[in-house]
């Protein structure tokens, strides 16, 4: 076996921004000699000041391997260095710099199989999105779960092409909006627990595969409570991010 | 040479730049990286256990580990996901200490962990005060989420190689690639070098 070859930067061209809540804006790009990825893998972005200072964050892909463009979505923190640059500031034209992609271990393809259960807290959904567009992309009818926490339904990302994913086979998508809760919701309006994750299912029997991503303190709780109702810590795939990701 | 960002302005660290590696923000919160659930080993089944290429396997119990020498590293530490935090303070027994009594030929150590965590590392970077069992940080026991009861500390190589939860050290002839360095991380991890992926030099 050789070396492997360095992940080496390359400068993508801005496509299209698209508004995605309030807070969050998908960012789609071109990338000349892209070398494809796996759904759930992420890219590290580099930004350069006009004096030289360099500063990276890592951002998941939401856009599935089938696609030809690389799409992020980007969730603002007000007080990051990095977020706010790419959601205000960055336009159509721009290019940005950036490498990937990176992640052998929370992924998914296809012929991996199921049954699925993805959680996501909030912006998490990014890189279990990018699974549910792969399993779309290659017809696949494995049975998947989608449980998606957020604080209201205008912070819930994707909705519409969610509704459109859940109407095919084999996709349940459950919500649960922990803050605000519009009136006559049908959905859960709580912070996920044990019989949230009963109800959603697979039965831990089944032998799902997991993946969670989303804020650490929500990462940590799902997991806990996934293997307090039976499921197996090895089953179990997450991803955090920190308050200080941005 | 990388294209000027249109618009970036950037946030330069305060203080202490030469203290920061390249890619890397400072923050004052303290995040987490792990790849699946946390582990809740009950500290009186707890053993941390040194084998492999070793004359003679040792091992120690929660109690026993606590009654070793301990020391007090305050140390910067970088994690691989960009962020480095520095001045942290943390209380363990050094990896010499550990190695005291054991005789090896091995050059290098797969660091084992309760949820099946492992990472490798020369054995020389967990030698001559590079290296503690740690098991308190900033004056109070590790939690769990941040690799309690006790997690390995090797500040000088990126935070992945400080392996959370860990139980044992097994010492090795060769060199094996651990969870992380199998998928896809650099094998040995320098971040003044940038060593975060397989393949950067």
């Amino acid at each position: 076996m050789g070396a492997p070859s360095p992940l080496r930067w390359r400068l993508g061209a801005v496509l299209e921004v698209i508004e995605e809540t309030p807070h969050a804006k998908t960012i789609v790009l071109e990338v000349p000699d892209w070398p494809g990825h796996v759904a759930g893998q992420h890219v590290d972005i580099r930004l350069t000041a006009e004096d030289g200072y360099q500063t990276e964050r890592s951002f998941s892909i939401g856009s599935p391997p089938e696609q030809s463009t690389v799409e992020l979505t980007v969730e603002r923190i007000d007080d990051g260095e990095v977020s706010p640059y790419l959601t205000e500031e960055l336009r159509l034209g721009d290019e940005l710099e950036l490498r990937g992609p990176v992640g052998g271990y929370f992924n998914w393809r296809n012929e991996d199989g199921g049954p699925l259960l993805l959680i996501a807290g909030g912006s998490g959904l990014v890189p279990l999105m990018a699974m549910l567009r792969h399993r779309a992309a290659t017809a696949s009818t494995v049975d998947a779960r989608l449980l998606l926490s957020a604080r209201s339904l205008e912070d819930v990302l994707y909705r519409e092409e969610l509704g459109e994913l859940a109407a095919g086979d084999g996709l349940a998508a459950h919500c649960t909006l922990t803050r605000e809760p519009p009136p006559h919701w049908e959905g859960f309006a709580r912070r996920i627990d044990a019989e949230m994750l009963n109800t959603v299912g697979p039965a831990p029997a089944r032998g799902p595969r997991i993946y969670v991503c989303g804020p650490s303190a929500f990462v940590e709780r799902a997991a806990d409570l996934l293997v307090a109702v039976g499921h197996a810590p090895a089953a179990i795939r997450t991803e955090r991010f920190g308050p200080t990701g941005g | 040479m990388s294209p000027i960002s249109r618009g970036f302005l950037g946030r330069r660290p305060q203080a202490d730049a030469a203290r920061v590696p390249p890619g890397q923000y400072l923050t004052r919160d303290f995040p987490v990286l792990s790849a699946g659930p946390t582990p809740h080993t009950p500290l009186d089944e707890w053993t941390f256990l040194i084998a492999g290429a070793v004359d003679h396997p040792v091992s120690w119990t929660w109690d026993e580990l606590l009654a070793l020498p301990a020391e007090t590293p305050t140390v910067d530490i970088h994690c691989v996901t960009k962020w480095s935090k520095l001045d942290t303070r943390w209380k363990g027994v050094s990896v010499d200490t550990l190695l005291e009594n054991v005789e090896t030929e091995a050059e290098y150590v797969t660091a084992w962990c309760d949820g099946g965590y492992t990472t490798n590392l020369p054995l020389e970077d967990l030698t001559d005060g590079k290296a503690w069992i740690a098991y308190e940080y900033d004056g109070t026991p590790l939690a769990p989420e941040h690799g309690g009861p006790a997690r390995l500390l090797v500040p000088h190589l990126y935070f992945w190689k400080s392996a959370k939860w860990i139980r044992g050290l097994t010492l090795t002839l060769d060199d094996e690639p651990g969870f992380w360095e199998i998928y896809g991380y650099h094998n040995y991890g320098d971040p003044w070098r940038e060593q975060r992926y397989q393949g950067d030099r």
